[in-house]
C-alpha cells in the first residue's frame, strides 16, 4: 500500500503501479484520478501538497505532486501521447510494456523496439499565469505594491531588452539551482497580462475533460511537476538540428521558443486534478461556500460590525463623504451573476468623479483599494498608455500563441481606470480601439480578442472603477461625485495616516467580508416584487422622465448590492426604501454638482 | 508478386498488432507506420510495400532509361521528361505522391526483380485469389485487384442524376459522371481526377471504408485502375504525368476539435481558415551520388525520410567516395500550411485549435491566409526527438496533415448567387424538431418573443426584426435588364436614446452567423466598405474589407446611424438597394457582393423626441437614404400606467429568477439560431395567385389613401417592401408558397411602421411622402397658400416697384391669420422669384 508521502512524492511510481496492475483493463485511467481525487478530499490533504505559488521551484522535487493556483492564459493545440509503449531491454532480451502518461519523456534509452498500441489521448496545453494576488501574507505587503507597478511608470521595455545572454548561460548549467527565478522572468517572455508581473508560470498538461476549461478561469491544480532539463532545447541548437530531421522542421523559431521554454523557468505541470477557483482570496476556504456553514455563521456575527468599520475606513478615505464610501462598498461586491443574452446583471461600474487632481490623491485610493481586494489593477488613462498599450489581447500567429493584453484579467478582478491623468491630445488608432475596447468591457462585460482574421468575444467578469475630475467620457452604470467634507492641509499625510491607523486583524476582517458579501446567494420574493411594481408605476406617474428603464436597472442593482453588504439574502421592503433613498441621495449630490459647475464663470 | 506477402502472413511479424487482423483496422495501420518511421529496421512490413508500390514501378524504369546528365535538371522526375513525345500508360511517367508519404516507397531492388508492369501483378494475383487465398496489402485488407476491378466499375457506371455541384455543370448528369470527367481531362490535359468520397460511399459501402482507412494503400490502386481505364480510352493522349486520383468531402466531416487518435492514418476532411503558408520547401526525393574516384553515378531515393548514403562505390569498390550532387538529385515542391479552425466551430470561452497541413506537388500556394477551406489529406503523426543525437523520444507526438485536395469554401460567395455557402448540416432529429415548431400555429408569436427576451415590449419592432433574420426570396431579373430585386429587409430603429436600441441590435448581431456592429461614431466610409492598402512584406495591393461586405448574407447593424459622417452614410445608397459595392481606387476597380440587411439604430437630433416633428426632422437623414428602409420603427418611451407596470414586472423578474424558469417561458438561442439558418437555407417561398392578389390590392388600397387629399402615400418601392415582408413571413411558417395570412401580416407590420414613423405630425395622417421627399404634403400645401399670400398682398399694394423687406413681412403676419415664422416668409419670397414675380436684393423687394 502506497503511504501519504508516496502518492506526493511519488505519484508516477502509483500511476504505474496502477497500470501494472490493471493492465488489460482501460479504465485504469478513470481509477488513477479517482484515487487522487479520494486522496485529496481526506480531510486537509490538499493543505500538505507543496503549492508551486508559495515554495520556489528550486525546493521542490521533481515529479512530485503539486498544486498551483492560477488563471488559464492561453490554450495551445491539442497533443497526442504514447500512452502505452513496449520497450526492450537489451541484457535481459525481454520486453515490457510502460505507460507513457503523466510523463513528458519516455523513459527508453537506446534500447527500444517500435511503440505497440500506441493509445494516444490529446491533451491541451495552458499557460496559466498566476492571478494577481495583492496580499498573501501581510508582510510582503511591500514587495507586492510593487508589484502592482502602475503603467503610467512604464519601466518595461527595459527588462526585455536585457538580453539573452544571462539565461542562455544558465540553460547550459541545466538545473537551476543557484540562479534566481526572477531574474530570468524578466528577460524570457512569460506573456503576462499585466506589465511588471513576476511569478510562477506554469504550462500544464490536461488529459481528462479539456474541453471544460476556459480562457481565463481561475484555477487549482494539482499534478505532477516535470522539470527535466532535456525539455529546454531552446531555439538555437534546434534550428542546427532541424536539418538533420525534416519531421521537426513544422515549427518555427518563435513557435519553439513559446511552446517549450526552459522548464527551469516554466516547469511543466501534468494534471490529475482541477478544481475551479470561485474566490481567490486566502482567506477563506478555497472551497465553496455552502460546506463551510459553521465559517459562514461565525463571519456573519459580526458582519455589521465590520461594515459598520470599513464604511467610517472609506469615509476617512474619501474624505468624509459617507455616501460615496457606501457606494464604493457597493461597487466592491458587485458580481455579474449572471446573463440574459448579451445582458450582463449584476455589474456596478462606479464612476468617481470629482477627484482633487493635484495630489496623487488616485494612488492612495488605489492602494486602499489593492488592500482589500485579492486582485487588482490600475491602469492610468494617459495618452501615452492609451496609444501605446495593447489592452486587448491578440493572437501571434508566427508564434502561434495569445499576446496575453491587460484586459486579459481574471474575474472579479478590480479594475481601477485613472482618467485624472488623462490630458488633451490625438488619440491614434489604438488608442480608439482601447476606449471602444474599455467601453464594451463597461458595458457588455465582454472583451473582443483579436484573432486577426476575426474578433472572438470572451465574457468577463471586471469590477471597473473610474476616478475621474468631471463626468467620465467611458461609459458607467453610475456617477457620483465626490464631496469632501474634511479639508486635511497635507492629503498625504493624512491619507497615509488614515492607512496606518487599520490594524491587519481589522483589514482581514474587511477583505473576508467583502468576499463573503459578494459570494452570498440572493432572491426577491414575490410579495417585493409586487411592491416594486407598483413603487415604479408611482415614480412614474409624477414624473415619466426621472424614472426610465435604466433608472430602475441600476435601483435594482443598487437594492441588491445593498442587501447583500448587509448579510441579507433576500430584498426587503426596507432594503428597497433604502436603495431608493441613496439613490435619491446620490442624484442630488450630482445634480448639484453639476450646477455649481454651471454657475461657475 | 504474390510471394513476399504470403510469406509475411505466414512469418508474422513480431508486433503484435499483425497477429489480429481482425481488430481495428486503424490501430493496425498506425502501429504498422510509427515502426516505420521510427526505426530504420527491415521488418516486413517494408517489404510488403512493394506490393502496393507497384504501380510506381513504370515511374522507375522510366527514370532509369532517361538520360538525365544534364546539369540544368532540376525538379520533380516528371519534369524531366517534358515534351518526350509519349503516349499510353507505359510512356506516361507517374509522378510521386508524397501526399501519400514518401515513408512508402519500396527499395529498387524489389521494383526491378518484380513483373514492371502493374495490371501483370493484378492479373496474377486475381488468378491465385480465384484460387481460393485471398491476398491483402499488409496490415490492411485491401485486396489491389478486386480493389481496382471495383474502383474502375465505380467510374464506369456511377451516375448522379440530382448532382447540384457546380463543377459538374456541362456535364451530362444521366451519363456516368466520371468518365465525362476522363473525356475532360484528355481535352485539357490536366492529369488530376478529383472523386467526391460519397459518390463512391453510395457505390460501394465497402469500397469507400476501404478508401477512409487505408487511403496510403487504396489511393495509388485508384490511381492505377483509372490510368489503366484512360489509355484503354485515349491510347494516343498526352500526359504531362499519369493521372492522379484526388478524394474529397470524405463524408464524416470533421471538425478539427474532433480529430482524435483514431483518425491518424485515416483520410479525414476538415474545414478551416488559413492562418499561415511558409515558404516552398524543396525536399528530396531522390538523391543523386558521384564517385569521386571514378565519377560513377548512382541515385537513391528518399526512404522513409532518409537517405541511406551508399558506403561503397558499385563500380569500383573504393568505400566512402560518394559525394551528393545537390544539382541533380530530385527534389519535390513542399509548403506548410497552419490551418485554424472557423470562428463558428468554437466553443465559447476557448482559443481556437490549429493544425499543420503540408501541401505537396502542384497543391503548394493554392491557398493564401485568410482563406476558408476544406481540405482533405491523411492524417499523420511522427514521434519527436528530444534531441537529434539521442533517440530517446519525447512521450507526445507531432501531428499534421498531409493534404490531397483543397476546397475552398468562401469561393462561391464571391461570384455567385446562392446562399449556401456555409450550409449548416443539421441532424434529422434537429430537423424534425424545427419542422414541428414551424407546424404550430402560434410559431411567428413564439420567435418573436424568444427574440431578445430580455428587452421588453416593442412587439412589432421584434416581429419586424424577425422578419428582417429570415429575409425574402432572392429573385433574378437579370435578363429583363432589371437586375437582382433586393431579398434583405432594411430596418431603421429610432427613437430616444436609453430605450435598449443597442441592446437589440448587440442581440442581432450575437445572433446571426455573418453579423457585423459598428458604430456610426466610430466608422469612416472606408471602414464600411472596403479599401486597397498596400502589403508592407510583399508589396503588393491588397483589397481589405469592411464591415459591409463582410456582413454579405448577413445582418449589418449601425450603432449611432445619425452620428455618422454624410460622406460615409452615402456609401450606404448603393448598398442598401443593388446590394452592391464598387471601388476605384489605387489601380483596382470591382464591385463586391454586400447583399446585407442593414439594421440601424439613430437617436433623434434634440436628444429627445420631438413628437411635433416629422421623423426626417427628428433625426435629419436624407431621405433619399430613409425611403431605402423597408421599416422605419420609432422606440418611444410610452407614458402609460399599465405598460409601466408590465415593464417594472418585467425587469424584476429579469433579476430574481433563475436560468431555467427563463428557459422554460422562452426559445432557446440555439434553436432560433437554428430555425433560422434552416429556414433560409431550404425555404425559398414564391407568392401563390390569391397572395399576388392581395399584394396588388393593399398596394392600391394605400395609394388610395393618399389621393382623397391630394397626396401620393406608397410608391413601388412600398410593394417591394411588402412582397419581401411577406416572403420573409412565409419562410417563418417554413411555407414554400406566400399566402394571404403572409401579406396580411405584411401589410400590418408595413402599416404599423409607416403609423409610427410616417405620420404627420400637424395632420396626424400618415403620410408616405415625409420618408419620400422629406415633406409632407400639407407643408408642401402650406408654403404655396404663404406665397400665394404674399402674392396677393403685394398685388394689392399696387404699382410700387421697391419694398422693404421688414414692412412686407410685418404686413404678411398682420393680416395672416395663422402664425408666419421668418423662414416661412423667406421660402414664400424665394418661391416667387422663382417664378419671375419679384427679385430681392438685400432689405428691399423689387418687382419684376
Amino acid at each position: 500500500m502506497p503511504t501519504v508521502h508516496d502518492w506526493i512524492n511519488n505519484p508516477l511510481g502509483v500511476v504505474d503501479g496502477m497500470f501494472a496492475q490493471s493492465h488489460s483493463s482501460p479504465d485504469w485511467e478513470k481509477k488513477v484520478v479517482e484515487y487522487f481525487k479520494e486522496k485529496l478530499k481526506l480531510n486537509d490533504a490538499h493543505a500538505w501538497v507543496p503549492s508551486l505559488n508559495d515554495v520556489p521551484l528550486h525546493y521542490l522535487k521533481p515529479n512530485s505532486l503539486v498544486k498551483f493556483r492560477c488563471m488559464v492564459q492561453d490554450m495551445f493545440d491539442p497533443e497526442f501521447f504514447m500512452g502505452v509503449y513496449e520497450m526492450n531491454d537489451p541484457t535481459s532480451n525481454s520486453k515490457q510494456v510502460k505507460c507513457g502518461k503523466y510523463k513528458d519523456v519516455t523513459e527508453c534509452g537506446n534500447s527500444y523496439a517500435g511503440t505497440s498500441q500506441a493509445r494516444v489521448v490529446p491533451s491541451t496545453s495552458y499557460v496559466p499565469n498566476r492571478h494577481k494576488r495583492s496580499y498573501e501574507e501581510d508582510d510582503e505587503m511591500d514587495t507586492q505594491s510593487q508589484q502592482m507597478k502602475d503603467v503610467s511608470q512604464g519601466a518595461h521595455s527595459s527588462a526585455d531588452s536585457h538580453g539573452n545572454m544571462e539565461p542562455k548561460r544558465q540553460e547550459t548549467k541545466a538545473p537551476s539551482q543557484d540562479s534566481s527565478p526572477s531574474h530570468c522572468t524578466s528577460s524570457l517572455d512569460l506573456n503576462f497580462p499585466l506589465p511588471g508581473e513576476k511569478g510562477p508560470a506554469c504550462l500544464v498538461k490536461v488529459y481528462e475533460n479539456w474541453d471544460s476549461f476556459k480562457l481565463n478561469d481561475m484555477l487549482e491544480v494539482f499534478g505532477i511537476l516535470s522539470v527535466d532539463p532535456a525539455l529546454s532545447v531552446i531555439a538555437d541548437e534546434r534550428e542546427a538540428s532541424s536539418l538533420l530531421d525534416p519531421t521537426e522542421g513544422m515549427e518555427t523559431v518563435e513557435e519553439q521558443r513559446v511552446h517549450s521554454p526552459p522548464a527551469s523557468l516554466v516547469p511543466r505541470l501534468h494534471m490529475l486534478h482541477a478544481q475551479p477557483l470561485v474566490h481567490n482570496n486566502p482567506l477563506l476556504p478555497s472551497s465553496a461556500l455552502e460546506n463551510n456553514g459553521d465559517h459562514l455563521g461565525s463571519v456573519l456575527g459580526e458582519l455589521a460590525s465590520v461594515r459598520a468599520e470599513l464604511l467610517t475606513f472609506f469615509t476617512h478615505v474619501l474624505m468624509g463623504d459617507s455616501l460615496a464610501a457606501e457606494y464604493l462598498i457597493l461597487h466592491l461586491i458587485s458580481n455579474v451573476y449572471s446573463r440574459r443574452d448579451v445582458l450582463p446583471l449584476g455589474k456596478f461600474t462606479l464612476n468617481l468623479s470629482g477627484c482633487p487632481l493635484s495630489s496623487p490623491y488616485t494612488e492612495h485610493l488605489y492602494n486602499v483599494i489593492q488592500q482589500l481586494v485579492p486582485s487588482s489593477f490600475r491602469l492610468c488613462m494617459s495618452l501615452h498608455n492609451m496609444n501605446n498599450h495593447r489592452m486587448v489581447p491578440r493572437k501571434d500567429y508566427t508564434a502561434n500563441r495569445l499576446m496575453s493584453g491587460i484586459l486579459q484579467l481574471a474575474n472579479n478582478t478590480s479594475l481601477f481606470l485613472d482618467e485624472t491623468q488623462l490630458e488633451q491630445g490625438q488619440l491614434d488608432t489604438t488608442g480608439v480601439q482601447n476606449i471602444t475596447a474599455l467601453g464594451n468591457l463597461i458595458s457588455w462585460q465582454k472583451v473582443d480578442y483579436d484573432f486577426n482574421y476575426h474578433q472572438m468575444e470572451f465574457p468577463c467578469n471586471i469590477n471597473v472603477l473610474i476616478a475621474s475630475e468631471g463626468r467620465s467620457l467611458l461609459p458607467s452604470d453610475c456617477q457620483i461625485h465626490l464631496r469632501p467634507t474634511l479639508n486635511p492641509p497635507n492629503l498625504e499625510e493624512y491619507l497615509s495616516a488614515v492607512q496606518v491607523a487599520q490594524v491587519p486583524s481589522l483589514i482581514n476582517k474587511y477583505r473576508i467580508y467583502l468576499s463573503m458579501a459578494r459570494a452570498l446567494n440572493y432572491t426577491i420574493s414575490d410579495e417585493i416584487t409586487k411592491a416594486v411594481e407598483e413603487d415604479f408605476v408611482e415614480m412614474r406617474k409624477d414624473d415619466p422622465q426621472s424614472m426610465s428603464a435604466e433608472d430602475l436597472h441600476r435601483l435594482l442593482v443598487v437594492a441588491r448590492l445593498l442587501s447583500l453588504s448587509h448579510g441579507q439574502n433576500t430584498l426587503s421592503r426596507d432594503g428597497w426604501m433604502k436603495a431608493k433613498q441613496l439613490e435619491v441621495l446620490r442624484i442630488s449630490q450630482t445634480q448639484q454638482q453639476k450646477c455649481l459647475n454651471g454657475n461657475e464663470p | 508478386m504474390s510471394s513476399p506477402s504470403s510469406q509475411s502472413r505466414k512469418r508474422d511479424p513480431p508486433t503484435p498488432a499483425s497477429e489480429d487482423p481482425l481488430s481495428p483496422p486503424s490501430q493496425r495501420s498506425r502501429a504498422h507506420d510509427t515502426s516505420t518511421e521510427l526505426q530504420p529496421m527491415p521488418t516486413s512490413p517494408a517489404m510488403d510495400n512493394s506490393l502496393f508500390s507497384s504501380p510506381m514501378a513504370p515511374r522507375s524504369v522510366l527514370q532509369s532509361e532517361i538520360d538525365a546528365s544534364s546539369p540544368l535538371m532540376y525538379g520533380t522526375p516528371s519534369s524531366r521528361v517534358e515534351g518526350t513525345p509519349r503516349s499510353g500508360i507505359r510512356g506516361t511517367p507517374a509522378r510521386q505522391r508524397p501526399d501519400l508519404g514518401s515513408v512508402r516507397k519500396a527499395p529498387q531492388v524489389d521494383m526491378h526483380s518484380e513483373p514492371p508492369s502493374g495490371d501483370a501483378a493484378a492479373g496474377s494475383e486475381q488468378g491465385t485469389g480465384a484460387a481460393g487465398q485471398r491476398l491483402v496489402i499488409w496490415g490492411t485488407d485491401v485486396n489491389v485487384g478486386t480493389c481496382k476491378e471495383k474502383f474502375q466499375r465505380f467510374l464506369q457506371h456511377f451516375t448522379d442524376p440530382n448532382s447540384k455541384e457546380d463543377e459538374n455543370a456541362g456535364l451530362d448528369l444521366n451519363e456516368p459522371l466520371y468518365m465525362q470527367k476522363l473525356d475532360e481531362i484528355s481535352v485539357v490535359g490536366e492529369p488530376v481526377l478529383n472523386v467526391n468520397c460519397s459518390h463512391i460511399q453510395t457505390f460501394d459501402a465497402d469500397l469507400y471504408r476501404q478508401l477512409i482507412c487505408y487511403p496510403q494503400e487504396v489511393i495509388p490502386t485508384f490511381d492505377m485502375a483509372v490510368n489503366e481505364l484512360f489509355f484503354d480510352r485515349f491510347p494516343d493522349s498526352v500526359l504531362e504525368h499519369q493521372i492522379q486520383v484526388r478524394p474529397y468531402s470524405a463524408v464524416k466531416t470533421r471538425n478539427m476539435r474532433a480529430l482524435n487518435p483514431e483518425d491518424i492514418d485515416q483520410l479525414i476532411t476538415i474545414s478551416g481558415m488559413v492562418i499561415r503558408t511558409s515558404q516552398l520547401i524543396p525536399e528530396m526525393q531522390e538523391a543523386f551520388f558521384r564517385c569521386q574516384v571514378c565519377a560513377f553515378n548512382t541515385r537513391v531515393e528518399v526512404d522513409r525520410g532518409r537517405i541511406a548514403e551508399p558506403a561503397v562505390c558499385r563500380n569500383c569498390n573504393t568505400t566512402h567516395s560518394l559525394a551528393l550532387v545537390h544539382n541533380r538529385s530530385a527534389f519535390s515542391d513542399k509548403q506548410m500550411i497552419k490551418l485554424q479552425e472557423s470562428p463558428e466551430d468554437m466553443p465559447a470561452g476557448q482559443t481556437p485549435h490549429t493544425t499543420v497541413v503540408y501541401a505537396h506537388n502542384d497543391l503548394v500556394d493554392k491557398v493564401q491566409p485568410g482563406d476558408r477551406i476544406n481540405i482533405t489529406g491523411i492524417y499523420r503523426a511522427a514521434p519527436m526527438r528530444l534531441n537529434p543525437r539521442q533517440s530517446q523520444v519525447k512521450s507526445v507526438y507531432k501531428t499534421h496533415i498531409d493534404a490531397i485536395h483543397f476546397r475552398k469554401t468562401d469561393e462561391k460567395r464571391l461570384h455567385g448567387v446562392d446562399e449556401d455557402g456555409d450550409q449548416k448540416l443539421f441532424t434529422k432529429d434537429r430537423v424534425a424538431m424545427l419542422k414541428e415548431l414551424a407546424a404550430k400555429p402560434d410559431v411567428y408569436e413564439r420567435l418573436s418573443s424568444a427574440l431578445a427576451p430580455s428587452i421588453y415590449e416593442h412587439e412589432d419592432i421584434k416581429k419586424g426584426i424577425l422578419l428582417q433574420l429570415f429575409g425574402g426570396t432572392r429573385k433574378d431579373f437579370s435578363q429583363t435588364g432589371r437586375g437582382n430585386f433586393r431579398a434583405e429587409i432594411n430596418i431603421l430603429l429610432c427613437g430616444d436614446p436609453g430605450t435598449s436600441k443597442s441592446q437589440l441590435l448587440q442581440y442581432v448581431f450575437n445572433l446571426v452567423p455573418r453579423g457585423q456592429y459598428t458604430s456610426g461614431k466610430g466608422s469612416s466610409a472606408v471602414g464600411l466598405t472596403a479599401y486597397v492598402m498596400k502589403d508592407p512584406e510583399t508589396r503588393q495591393l491588397v483589397l481589405q474589407t469592411g464591415a459591409l461586405v463582410l456582413s454579405d448574407n448577413g445582418i449589418c447593424c449601425i450603432d449611432e446611424f445619425d452620428k455618422m459622417s454624410d460622406s460615409t452614410r452615402s456609401v450606404l445608397h448603393e448598398v442598401m438597394e443593388q446590394q452592391t459595392l464598387s471601388i476605384a481606387k489605387a489601380g483596382i476597380i470591382c464591385q463586391l457582393n454586400a447583399r446585407t440587411s442593414v439594421l440601424a439604430a439613430a437617436n433623434p437630433v434634440e436628444s429627445q423626441w420631438n413628437p411635433k416633428k416629422t421623423t426626417i426632422e427628428n433625426i435629419q437623414l436624407p431621405h433619399t437614404l430613409l425611403s431605402r428602409f423597408d421599416l422605419i420603427f420609432l422606440m418611444l418611451d410610452p407614458q402609460d400606467e399599465a405598460y409601466d407596470r408590465r415593464l417594472a414586472h418585467h425587469l424584476v423578474s429579469l433579476y430574481y429568477q433563475s436560468e431555467e424558469q427563463i428557459e422554460e417561458e422562452h426559445l432557446d438561442m440555439a434553436v432560433l439560431k437554428d430555425y433560422i439558418a434552416f429556414a433560409r437555407t431550404t425555404v425559398h417561398p414564391r407568392l401563390n395567385e390569391e397572395a399576388s392578389q392581395a399584394l396588388i390590392e393593399a398596394y392600391v388600397d394605400m395609394r388610395k389613401i393618399g389621393s382623397g387629399r391630394g397626396m401620393v402615400s406608397a410608391y413601388p418601392r412600398q410593394l417591394e417592401s411588402l412582397i419581401r415582408l411577406s416572403e420573409a413571413h412565409a419562410k417563418v411558417r417554413f411555407s414554400s408558397k406566400v399566402e394571404t395570412i403572409d401579406v396580411e401580416e405584411a401589410k400590418r407590420l408595413h402599416r404599423e411602421a409607416l403609423k409610427q414613423s410616417a405620420t404627420d405630425p400637424r395632420t396626424g395622417f400618415v403620410d408616405i411622402s415625409i420618408l419620400t421627399t422629406g415633406m409632407s404634403a400639407t407643408a408642401r400645401k402650406r408654403k404655396e397658400e404663404v406665397a400665394q399670400a404674399l402674392k396677393k398682398l403685394i398685388q394689392t399694394k399696387g404699382k410700387t416697384p421697391a419694398m422693404k423687406y421688414q414692412q412686407l413681412f410685418d404686413d404678411l403676419r398682420g393680416q395672416s391669420e395663422a402664425a408666419i415664422t421668418k423662414d416661412m416668409f423667406d421660402e414664400a419670397l424665394r418661391a416667387l422669384a422663382d417664378e419671375d414675380y419679384l427679385t430681392v436684393t438685400g432689405k428691399t423687394v423689387r418687382l419684376l
